[in-house]
């Protein structure tokens, strides 16, 4: 089927005209900007659930960091605001600062790096770069992101629960996730909890199919997969990372649901419950198998974080560079390298649960293996910006941020990837900082980038670059402040997912530096606010974009009209003759994909 | 009211900000926008190579301020540590080195390729000698990383030694429970579902049971158990048989440089051989307060950050002297069947130091 027939197939009989473009003028309100089913708008609806989630997500580890900083301080109106539960007194009570520690991880995780971050970009890009009408099914499209609508107002609901949201740790190990005895979040919050992870899985198979399938079988003429920008390489990955390893983390909830309410013992065994003073009757079962089926998601799921993240890295650093991507070939390889790697190194977090030396040795080999391809792309990167004419674009300050934050957090895998030294690390702030620099950071970089980026193809106006200079400078100096100091805390073995340190004689000496990093925490989360503020004023009153190509950029969405309508091209999709990144070309700034390959030029052979 | 004051200026400074970053834009137009675009460029450039010399400033200056606090500087404080601590600081050159050079490049050509007149463009989309260089190298520096990681698991996950003590660490929501092998040699039997929190904190088979098919196991009788503080011996290896009562727990032992999860109804070992007594580790670190602290390191309640235990480590002597003043907690629960006791004096409890932590909420 074209892309044509595919699209008057889900748009039912009254879109079937050939005037694509004027439909929109039928569509009320609640068919444009509630149930859309146009990828754009889809897209949009994805970033700004995800800003929510992401202010929600910030704001709480702005609780957690109060607490973590200033222990011996209180706030009453903290108290007026949350309540005795969350602030007694106006401290942080220890439930409420478990429960901010794992709401802010899983929302962070899930709502915003996988849902905010690529449903956003696959959404607007995936089509327009490839040259498509829509995604392959528009109505999945939707569904997936009520899905993930619903996702979150279960997860919000748990917040108001009497004995709070689940607070066991994003990662919801059993027992203490199956027992309710054992922890007051583990009652109803952790149903709530596992209801709404439910959803969420749903909402990523339904949009990862839908990617897949698109990208798959609906390229406009010419578009090759080698022609396919990074981005969408990137994306793609992701989705196939993403249905090829969510059913396992479903099937493991799906067990903890079993054991949580018909007895049954797959997590569980020989267990005392000491605040009843009861054991309980379950035997045999092994705690350890839900952390296989969790970390079998678990660990491809950084993936999911960082693919797309790459992608958009990877092509604002050519387009600013103003040189072709360096390495095409390889950084797509190394994207697939990655991909399949993913699923065989998910062992490495439990390396300290007793597991097979044997098997821990193959899961250290396959771990460090991954520095390859990550190796690859930032050489690659750094030979992109060689030699080329950078314009510092927000984005591209962004990109470039997104490189460093990278590079620093990825060396520090090496350590915690190799078993022997995972032993002495393992679980510690010096595991916290990596993470949240390789990919929480870095990730998060990648997503300012890639919406300072395409904002004015998606609401055709521009955000204001001052406020992104500002934006990104205290983002990236607040980062490296926050977390760099954390390695140090982890060198002392200073466990994670601790209230307070003050009774610990080999801890307690950071006082002063959890102290400093709270007050960086909590400047750099007000520095997104400007950010917010810009991306909403900017999306009324931004100036308006005049240029359909604003950046000059080569790539097929930059030959839409500047607000496209639902069908995207006016008239025939525009057929592709070229690879994506012909920049600086034979003396040409830049080559659009659309233009033919001309009579004395040498096509790209990558 | 200070909270106020400080929201307050944050929504006035975010006021002053906007305020200018809109009016940047009208001074944009009307100075020519291509010229303004270039100058910001150029504040950029150079703001990225400031951001690479101050960064790597900032990363001495951190090392400076927080070296000492962290166990960088302390001796590991076992056999299997130093081999830890051998590869971290391998680790540490090659990742250095690798990060310093990287990040020098990055902010390097960030700012000497910025956007210039009459700069031309090198159009270079690939170099296969290159990709093959950078690939193979990274290949080889992993390679060694590896062995000597692997090398280094197989010690640690090895068999321990058969002279080893071994001492079984029980984790409970929110403290630790150890047991010695008292005068036989051997751990008695245990059973979760005879648990008594009161005096039977591990459920050691002390009687026959029917209903649940137990038999007493004689070997139990004599197995020391104690709360709060572990003892071990310098110089002779320790094996630690380590499991937990409900939800999954790790041993965390920071100055040894080891870990090792809890889980409950699967038993792990771990096991390594204690260089400095806790007194000499007060000497090494200046610090006349110093103990090893066993830190829960998986994440089990509310609790879980207070969740400490006290490994002290004596002389062989000292052991002796101390396992021979303790009570099996066969003979605490039941002092009528202690010989030794027969003039009963009031059974001290099997449980030293039994209580909680106190915990902040």
């Amino acid at each position: 089927m074209s892309n044509e027939a595919i699209l008057h197939a889900n748009m039912g009989s009254a879109h079937a005209t050939h005037d694509d473009h004027h439909e929109h003028h039928q569509e009320t309100f609640i068919t444009k900007y509630i149930f859309s089913q146009d990828h754009k708008t889809i897209s949009k609806q994805f970033l700004i659930t995800g800003m929510v989630w992401a202010v929600i997500g910030g704001l709480m580890s702005v609780l957690f960091r109060f607490q973590l900083g200033f222990p011996d301080d209180s706030l009453p109106w903290l108290e007026d605001l949350l309540g005795k539960w969350w602030a007694a007194g106006g401290h942080i009570t220890a439930q409420g600062y478990y429960a901010l520690v794992t709401i802010h991880g899983t929302v962070l995780v899930f709502f915003v790096l996988t849902a905010g971050l690529s449903g956003t970009f696959a959404n607007l890009l995936i089509p327009l770069q490839i040259g498509a009408r829509d995604m392959a099914s528009p109505l999945l499209n939707m569904l997936s992101y009520w899905f993930f609508f619903i996702a979150g107002i279960v997860m919000l609901s748990s917040i108001f629960v009497e004995t709070g949201p689940f607070s066991g740790g994003w990662t919801a190990y059993p027992p203490l996730s199956a027992l309710g005895d054992t922890s007051p979040g583990s009652k109803t919050g952790m149903d709530l909890w596992i209801i709404s992870m439910a959803l969420f899985v749903v909402s990523s198979l339904l949009s990862g199919l839908n990617y897949i399938a698109t990208v798959l079988n609906m390229r406009t003429k010419g578009m090759s997969m080698t022609r396919l920008p990074l981005t969408i390489w990137a994306l793609f990955f992701t989705a196939v990372v993403g249905v090829l390893s969510f059913p396992v983390l479903l099937s493991g909830f799906i067990l903890l649901i079993f054991d949580r309410n018909f007895g049954t013992s797959f997590y569980l065994s020989d267990i005392f419950l000491s605040a009843t003073g009861t054991a309980l009757p379950n035997e045999g079962g092994s705690a350890i198998l839900f952390q296989h089926l969790f970390w079998f998601l678990g660990h491809p799921e950084v993936y999911i974080i960082i693919l797309p993240a790459m992608g958009i890295v990877s092509e604002i650093l050519s387009i600013n560079s103003r040189k072709p991507i360096f390495g095409y070939i390889a950084m797509v390889g190394s994207m697939f390298a990655i991909t399949a790697l993913s699923f065989i190194v998910w062992a490495h977090h439990m390396f300290v649960t007793g597991l097979n030396p044997f098997l821990g040795s193959i899961f250290t080999l396959f771990t460090l293996l991954i520095a390859l391809p990550s190796a690859i792309k930032v050489f690659n990167w750094l030979t992109t910006l060689w030699r080329g004419s950078i314009r510092f674009t927000p984005a591209m300050l962004f990109a470039i941020g997104f490189v460093s934050v990278f590079i620093s957090g990825g060396l520090t895998g090496l350590w915690l990837g190799n078993s022997a030294l995972d032993i002495h690390l393992h679980d510690t702030y010096f595991n916290i900082a990596h993470f949240h620099l390789v990919m929480g950071v870095a990730s998060i970089l990648a997503m300012f980038a890639g919406v300072y980026h395409w904002f004015p193809k998606m609401y055709g106006r521009r955000m204001n670059v001052t406020l992104g200079y500002i934006h990104f400078w205290i983002t990236i100096i607040g980062a490296y402040l926050i977390f760099w100091p954390m390695h140090y805390e982890g060198l002392a073995g200073m466990p994670r997912r601790y209230y307070d340190y003050s009774i610990w004689e080999s801890f307690k000496q950071f006082s002063d530096l959890n102290k400093f990093i709270s007050i960086v925490v909590f400047i750099t989360f007000s520095t997104q606010i400007l950010f917010l503020i810009n991306f909403f004023y900017s999306i009324w009153n931004g100036r308006k974009e005049t240029s359909e190509n604003p950046h000059g950029a080569t790539t097929l969405e930059w030959t839409t009209p500047i607000n496209p309508g639902h069908g995207n091209w006016v008239g025939e999709i525009p057929e592709v003759h070229r690879w994506a990144y012909d920049y600086s070309k034979d003396g040409k700034d830049f080559i659009m994909q659309t233009t033919p390959i001309g009579a004395d030029e040498k096509e790209e052979k990558h | 009211m200070t909270m106020f004051l400080t929201i307050t200026a944050i929504i006035l400074i975010f006021l002053v900000i906007f305020q200018i970053a809109k009016a940047n834009e009208y001074i944009a137009i009307v100075k020519g926008e291509e010229k303004s675009r270039k100058q910001g460029n150029s504040i950029n450039a150079y703001l990225m190579l400031g951001f690479m010399i101050v960064g790597l400033f900032g990363v001495w200056y951190c090392n400076k301020l927080l070296y000492d606090k962290t166990l960088l500087g302390v001796p590991a404080a076992s056999d299997h540590g130093e081999k830890v601590d051998e590869m971290l600081w391998v680790t540490l050159w090659i990742t250095g080195i690798v990060f310093i050079i990287t990040q020098i490049l990055l902010f390097w050509f960030a700012f000497k390729y910025r956007e210039q007149e009459g700069k031309k463009v090198f159009f270079f989309p690939h170099s296969t000698k290159l990709e093959i260089i950078w690939t193979s190298v990274p290949a080889i520096v992993l390679a060694v990383l590896i062995v000597i990681g692997l090398k280094n698991w197989y010690i640690m996950t090895g068999d321990a030694p058969k002279n080893a003590l071994e001492v079984e660490v029980v984790g409970k929501q929110f403290n630790w429970i150890y047991r010695y092998k008292g005068a036989d040699d051997v751990f008695g039997k245990k059973y979760y579902k005879v648990i008594n929190e009161a005096n039977n904190p591990l459920g050691l088979i002390w009687e026959d049971n029917e209903k649940l098919g137990l038999k007493d196991d004689a070997k139990a009788h004599d197995d020391i158990v104690l709360q709060q503080t572990m003892y071990v011996i310098k110089g002779k290896p320790v094996k630690l048989i380590i499991g937990s009562r409900d939800v999954i727990h790790d041993v965390g032992l920071p100055h040894f440089r080891l870990k090792m999860d809890a889980v409950p109804g699967i038993p792990t070992t771990l096991w390594f051989t204690p260089k400095y007594t806790t007194k000499e580790m007060k000497e090494i670190t200046k610090n006349p307060d110093f103990i090893y602290e066993l830190s829960c390191d998986q994440m089990c309640g509310n609790g879980h950050y207070s969740m400490k235990g006290i490994i002290e480590v004596v002389t062989q002597q000292e052991f002796d002297e101390l396992m021979a003043g303790k009570t099996p907690a066969y003979h605490a629960a039941f002092p009528n069947n202690n010989p030794k006791t027969e003039t009963a004096a009031p059974a001290t409890a099997a449980v030293v130091d039994n209580k909680p932590i106190a915990q902040k909420n």
